[in-house]
């Protein structure tokens, strides 16, 4: 999926013309928090022209639309899966339901096929029900943590030591894992702070998130460089899935490599890496 | 002997000033100069008409130059740069003769050299003594260096400082001495601090111009440039100086030590010669305050005149030993020339200042420039005016790619291995043009407003009225 994801307002049009060239990978365009509620309907139409005549090289776009107990959340959805975007942002998911509801409307929309999901999960509940959220649909890409509604949801002050999410996190990671897809990490907010957010995103990579959303363009670089993989990782993470790759070609049941056997969470590792390096591997563990 | 006159007025009637003559300012007091206006309005007063007024610039605080020119005062203007109601009332066709445009180096070639004859340069001088000593660094309107200013109190047929500050003979360090100046005027202020110098000078905060300024940093990396000695010179504003703190970065981050630092000083500049990665400052102009400390305390950082700075035909002059420049764009067109003196309408909004000069003499020159600006495309077939030459330009760095000139072709090459996003100029202009259409062409009268002279004293633009709508 990539390493970092961008939050653009979704009203701001300078903001949404250059979105493509700020260096994320995944620009989630926001039409929730980021706009008022009398300027849903303007953001809506400023995206939907966007999406429709700008070209986002380099990157893929996300929306995240509004959440599913107001009034705006399907003609977001309807509007921007028609006009061309490659994911959709859920806020607030909780249940396996909502992501099924959302899944079946993208089903019947023939410009959606390809449209991937992230589940944003901010709420007691939603953590509670992290995996069945995230192996509710094919369409999931990864599991978003968002921790400020979620600390205000458990009634306790966010704070940047972070001790407040620490079990939230793990359990976000573990969820995501279990179901194979990926688990992204909250922004850190303090936007000029660097050294603090590049503590926060090494542990979030040491706890095992495969990336981490940023709210400025400042974060986006910092995030990438850490999680991006050193040139020896990405090295043997290949020479682990050619080996891997020419074994099953033999019809060999074990794969070997510098005469250790390559068993299947090394393979796992080696397809995260190259993942997280923006390298295409088609492998499937069978 | 007694140079100090009693007032403006005497001291214009001691250096016998006529219609007809040249007088001449210096713009280290920016938008916050109070003097250049008090003594326009005071030879108003004396009715002495047809005076050409050779500023180093001209900033919207002179605009009550209009009237000036309105009644016949002012006849002629030369200048380096020029922004404001002056140069709305310029651009409208108000002013008969057209305006001489020149370069910082380019102002000081000329005076040297006698062809921009100057009969009266009068000196704002944030401090001087009874006979003439003067320096900007002390006193309530302090500006730090006076390089501007020294051509012409060196060749002006007289001089008269003026100054709200003044001190004890001798003055110290003189920047411009009393063998220079025939008469000293005290008023009650020569200008607004506030618009003299910024308190600090901040880093960009628009994602965009920080995108600019990391691909522009790269280049300077992948040119090879960017090595122990390194020195260079950036703008104060927008991406250019945010391409400073980059560098800075890479300079930290492998152990690089710089020679020098140049241009309009800032804040930023002093904390790397205070910090010991960059060797000495040359400081033609200081933009902020924590320059004007510096320039007054540092013996690391060096006062140069405009002619040091940047004058072609010295012996030698700073931005030949320049090795990497920064620099801003109006438009740019696909032989790489550079336009900083109109906008796309021709409409007059700046001038070279010192942007041809750096371009000449350093040696990779980088263009920094947001692709798209105000709707409008940056990447045009030709210039509204030719203010640098495309063949002193290597680089232009935009949010959307990188173009190099195609005479730099081992350049190119450098930034490609690097994996920097290289296109074609041309490429870049096809997706400005994608992304906003293709501008309808702006339509010009035969009647000329303004001449570009090149540094070295050849024309090679004219700036002509637009049709008005």
């Amino acid at each position: 999926m990539g390493t970092n994801l961008l939050f653009v307002p979704g009203n701001n049009p300078a903001m949404v013309q250059n979105a493509g060239i700020l260096g994320a990978d995944i620009v989630i365009f926001d039409l929730e928090d980021a706009v008022a509620g009398d300027q849903k309907d303007a953001a809506r139409s400023l995206l939907k022209n966007a999406l429709e005549s700008m070209e986002y090289e380099g990157c893929e776009t996300s929306v995240r639309i509004n959440a599913m107990d107001t009034l705006h959340w399907e003609a977001d959805l309807r509007t921007v899966a028609a006009a061309g975007i490659d994911g959709l942002v859920i806020p607030k998911a909780e249940h396996s339901d909502d992501i099924n509801t959302i899944s079946g409307i993208l089903d019947s929309i023939p410009e959606a096929n390809e449209i991937f999901l992230i589940p944003l999960v901010e709420s007691a509940l939603g953590v509670e029900n992290v995996y069945q959220i995230a192996a509710s649909s094919k369409r999931i890409r990864g599991i978003f943590f968002g921790a400020e509604d979620y600390t205000a949801d458990i009634g306790t002050v966010r704070t940047k030591g972070s001790k407040e999410i620490l079990w939230a996190r793990g359990r976000i990671v573990n969820g995501a894992a279990a179901a194979g897809v990926e688990a992204i990490d909250t922004p850190f907010t303090d936007v000029e702070d660097i050294e603090g957010l590049k503590k926060d995103t090494l542990f979030a990579k040491a706890l095992g998130f495969d990336g981490k959303a940023s709210i400025s363009p400042r974060h986006c670089g910092f995030i990438r460089e850490i999680f991006y993989p050193e040139d020896e990782e990405i090295l043997y993470a290949s020479r682990v899935m050619d080996t891997v790759k020419e074994a099953e070609k033999a019809g060999k049941g074990v794969a070997s490599m510098d005469g250790k056997m390559i068993d299947k969470p090394i393979v796992l590792r080696a397809l995260k890496v190259l993942r997280a390096a923006g390298i295409k591997e088609d492998f499937k563990y069978e | 002997m007694n140079k100090i006159k009693a007032s403006l007025k005497s001291a214009i009637e001691a250096v016998g000033l006529e219609s007809g003559m040249t007088v001449s300012f210096h713009h280290h007091l920016r938008n916050g100069d109070f003097v250049m206006n008090m003594v326009m309005d005071e030879i108003a007063d004396m009715g002495i008409s047809d005076i050409r007024v050779a500023a180093s610039s001209f900033f919207p605080v002179h605009g009550r130059m209009v009237r000036h020119i309105k009644s016949g005062v002012v006849t002629a203007l030369d200048c380096n740069y020029m922004s404001g109601p002056l140069a709305e009332a310029v651009t409208s066709g108000m002013l008969e003769k057209p305006v001489m445009f020149r370069t910082h180096g380019g102002r000081s070639r000329a005076i040297l050299e006698g062809s921009l004859k100057i009969d009266v340069a009068f000196i704002a001088a944030p401090s001087s003594d009874s006979m003439g000593n003067l320096n900007g660094v002390r006193g309530p309107s302090s500006c730090g260096s006076l390089g501007y200013a020294m051509a012409d109190a060196r060749m002006a047929d007289t001089v008269v400082a003026i100054t709200d500050n003044l001190v004890v003979y001798p003055n110290g360090p003189s920047s411009i001495d009393e063998t220079s100046v025939d008469h000293v005027v005290v008023v009650d202020s020569i200008g607004d601090p506030a618009g003299i110098v910024s308190g600090t000078t901040r880093v960009t905060r628009d994602p965009v111009g920080h995108v600019i300024a990391r691909h522009a940093a790269d280049v300077i990396e992948a040119s090879g440039l960017l090595k122990d000695g390194i020195s260079f010179q950036t703008g104060a504003g927008g991406a250019s100086l945010a391409t400073a703190h980059y560098l800075r970065d890479k300079m930290v981050s492998q152990g690089i030590k710089g020679s020098f630092g140049m241009g309009g000083i800032t804040g930023f500049f002093v904390d790397m010669l205070e910090d010991g990665l960059m060797e000495k400052l040359i400081d033609v102009q200081c933009f902020d305050l924590e320059a004007i400390r510096s320039i007054r305390q540092n013996p690391k950082h060096i006062e140069v005149s405009a002619s040091h700075y940047a004058n072609p035909s010295a012996k030698s002059c700073a931005v030949e030993s320049l090795d990497v420049v920064v620099l801003g764009a109006t438009e740019i067109d696909t032989d790489f020339n550079v336009n900083v003196l109109t906008d796309s309408s021709g409409n007059i909004m700046g001038g070279s200042g010192g942007h041809s000069d750096t371009a000449q003499g350093a040696k990779l020159t980088i263009i920094v420039a947001n692709l798209l600006r105000a709707r409008l495309p940056i990447v045009v077939d030709k210039v509204t005016s030719k203010v640098t030459p495309g063949e002193t330009v290597d680089v232009l760095v935009t949010e959307r790619g990188i173009a190099v000139n195609p005479i730099r072709i081992e350049l190119k090459e450098s930034l490609q291995k690097k994996g920097l996003p290289v296109k074609n100029i041309d490429e870049l202009k096809e997706i400005a043009e994608k992304m906003a259409g293709k501008p309808r062409k702006v339509e010009f009268t035969n009647r000329v407003i303004g001449m570009v002279e090149y540094r070295n004293g050849e024309i090679i633009d004219k700036l002509y009225q637009s049709v008005k709508e």
